[in-house]
């Protein structure tokens, strides 16, 4: 994990493929939340 | 959404946000939370084992004397003639009502007044050479250099770094024959002490024993290319994102992705302002995030972007 | 005299009596510790407030440890860099769940009904949350840190700040890092966590079927 990182390139971005998973994971793990359904729906 | 709701303050509880009238689920707040401290403690154990973290070491001026020492006796002229970035840095380091950036007509930096005053030729160069003894060449080019007027000084540094730059690989063994008084012999013992690992401490320990103030060392360092040269390979330069990036194949600080944006596009990466143009707009970005209840069209966002529906998706089909 | 209490003989002018008056109305035992939520209260998306703060407990945690140590322990002692690891991957974690409750709340306008003091707290929190773990680059005492302090130095100096937020001051930042910004981050947590248990869950957008809204918000 020491070696040099991978840097993906799209115009002025520049990113490292690090951020890159962190940031795409952040939007998929989002909408799994929104979308997930959620146990249980017994009311009182 | 009536038209009321949407001229509602955020104290007006009633039109956009009602009394719940409805029913209650069972929750267990005191389990979910024993739940989500063991996921996050299993998490990161799970991450710390596989990907462990970065810690390249930290470069001593030892380190750069020994791997740049071309660079380091540029740099050492550049303190002595007052050229270097710290030398003409303006507040809080030197006094120079002409050095440092403003916002708009407002000298910012000038008024955080100098609060770490820095004379380089003396801090960097002359005072850590005085210690050394046993060196009568060294002591003698010192008196030189020092009964000389300032002008004279400024000569002789001047015309060295002149010659340093047109040297193949600055390399001052290369540097063409000239007038430059006892600058390099100067110079090439500030880098015998450097390689030999004195500077480092005499640069830390100048006001006394116990210091904590790495200023000096770093500012030394970070005047001459080498540091930059180590920091760009990784791509932690300014225009690279480098904000956002750690050494090796680790993520960084990905949340400060915004604040390194501005310093990748005009007028802020060409600007001599640009520093205080990102702080400022940064500041006001903040400031809407925190105030974003009371902003009117910003704070209609989510209603009009209805992702809340599919939030609140039973809870709407129940009540149909 | 008329103050007292009968019943328990309390003076309810006391600053004591007082206090505890208007902290018991705000947040009596069963809105404190809840057994039971909205019904509407049924997405993924609610765990994320919790999920932060048990993030911060493990980065708390991981950072006590490096404390007890010294700031330079971890870079010789192989059990030190695993813990540095966990503090790192802790923080990682922390931003990435801390982030996602944001997005969840602005979908949410969270704020609605008298909680603009939470989101406001929320907010200033995310951003001590940033400079508390800039703060922590810079004590790394390696080449990141040396690299992080010489270009933030710039950026701060550049609006006055710098004169007095020294980021070469390794000692200085040391203290920021591990007392003066956790401190401030904590009386911001607890204070936005005590707003969420004092309000309730924000209820879901009125979607504009005629049932009676009443103009009022009651406290539960």
């Amino acid at each position: 994990m020491d070696h040099p990182g991978y840097y993906l390139h799209w115009g002025v971005v520049q990113i490292s493929l690090a951020n890159a998973i962190v940031i795409v994971l952040m939007l998929v793990v989002f909408v799994v939340a929104l979308i997930a359904p959620f146990p249980g729906r017994r009311r009182r | 959404m009536s038209a009321s709701s949407v001229a509602a303050t955020p104290t007006d509880a009633g039109r956009d946000a009602p009394v719940w009238t409805g029913g209650y689920r069972r929750y267990d707040l005191v389990k979910e939370f024993v739940a989500a401290l063991a996921v996050m403690a299993l998490l990161t154990v799970i991450l710390a084992a596989v990907f462990g973290s970065p810690d390249k070491p930290a470069i001593p001026l030892a380190g750069w004397a020994q791997n740049d020492p071309n660079d380091f006796v540029v740099t050492a002229v550049a303190e002595l003639d007052g050229t270097s970035g710290t030398a003409t840095y303006g507040a809080p380091y030197v006094n120079d009502p002409t050095a440092g950036q403003k916002l708009g007509p407002l000298p910012l930096q000038r008024w955080g007044g100098v609060r770490e005053p820095i004379d380089t030729a003396q801090d960097f160069v002359l005072g850590p050479l005085s210690t050394v003894t046993g060196d009568p060449m060294l002591t003698a080019a010192l008196a030189q250099y020092k009964a000389a007027p300032a002008d004279q000084q400024q000569k002789w540094s001047g015309a060295y770094a002149d010659a340093l730059d047109k040297a193949p690989d600055n390399d001052p063994a290369k540097v063409a024959a000239g007038d430059y008084g006892p600058v390099p012999v100067l110079t090439s013992r500030l880098l015998d002490l450097a390689r030999a690992g004195g500077l480092d401490g005499q640069l830390l320990t100048e006001k006394g024993f116990y210091q904590t103030d790495y200023a000096k060392p770093l500012l030394f360092l970070a005047d001459g290319a080498y540091l930059e040269e180590q920091a760009r390979a990784e791509h932690l330069g300014g225009n690279q994102w480098g904000m956002m990036n750690e050494t090796g194949r680790y993520p960084g600080q990905a949340w400060l992705w915004l604040y390194t944006f501005w310093y990748q596009v005009p007028p802020f990466n060409k600007s001599d302002n640009g520093d205080a143009l990102v702080w400022a707009l940064m500041m006001v970005l903040s400031l809407v995030l925190v105030l974003l209840p009371f902003i009117p069209g910003l704070r209609s966002v989510p209603r009009l972007t209805r992702v809340y529906r599919l939030i609140w998706r039973d809870h709407y089909r129940q009540r149909r | 005299m008329t103050s007292t209490d009968e019943r328990t003989g309390t003076d309810e002018r006391m600053w004591t009596a007082r206090l505890r008056r208007r902290a018991v109305t705000a947040w009596p035992p069963e809105r404190l510790l809840p057994d039971r939520q909205p019904a509407y209260v049924a997405s993924w998306i609610y765990v994320f407030g919790v999920l932060t703060l048990a993030a911060l407990v493990v980065v708390l945690v991981s950072g006590g440890v490096l404390a007890l140590e010294g700031p330079q322990w971890y870079h010789d002692s192989p059990q030190g860099h695993f813990v540095n690891s966990l503090h790192l991957w802790s923080v990682e974690l922390f931003f990435f769940v801390m982030v996602i409750h944001l997005w969840g709340k602005f979908f949410m306008a969270a704020w609605r009904g008298r909680r603009a003091l939470t989101w406001v707290t929320g907010a200033v929190a995310f951003l001590g949350s940033i400079a508390t773990a800039f703060t922590g680059y810079l004590v790394q005492s390696n080449f990141d840190a040396q690299w992080i302090s010489t270009q933030a130095k710039d950026g701060l100096n550049a609006v006055g700040v710098g004169a007095w937020f020294n980021v070469l001051n390794y000692g200085q930042m040391l203290l920021f890092h591990v007392v003066l910004f956790p401190f401030v981050l904590g009386v911001l947590v607890v204070w936005h966590v005590l707003l969420v248990r004092r309000r309730g869950v924000v209820p879901p957008f009125p979607d504009g079927t005629p049932t009676a809204q009443p103009a009022e918000e009651v406290e539960q």
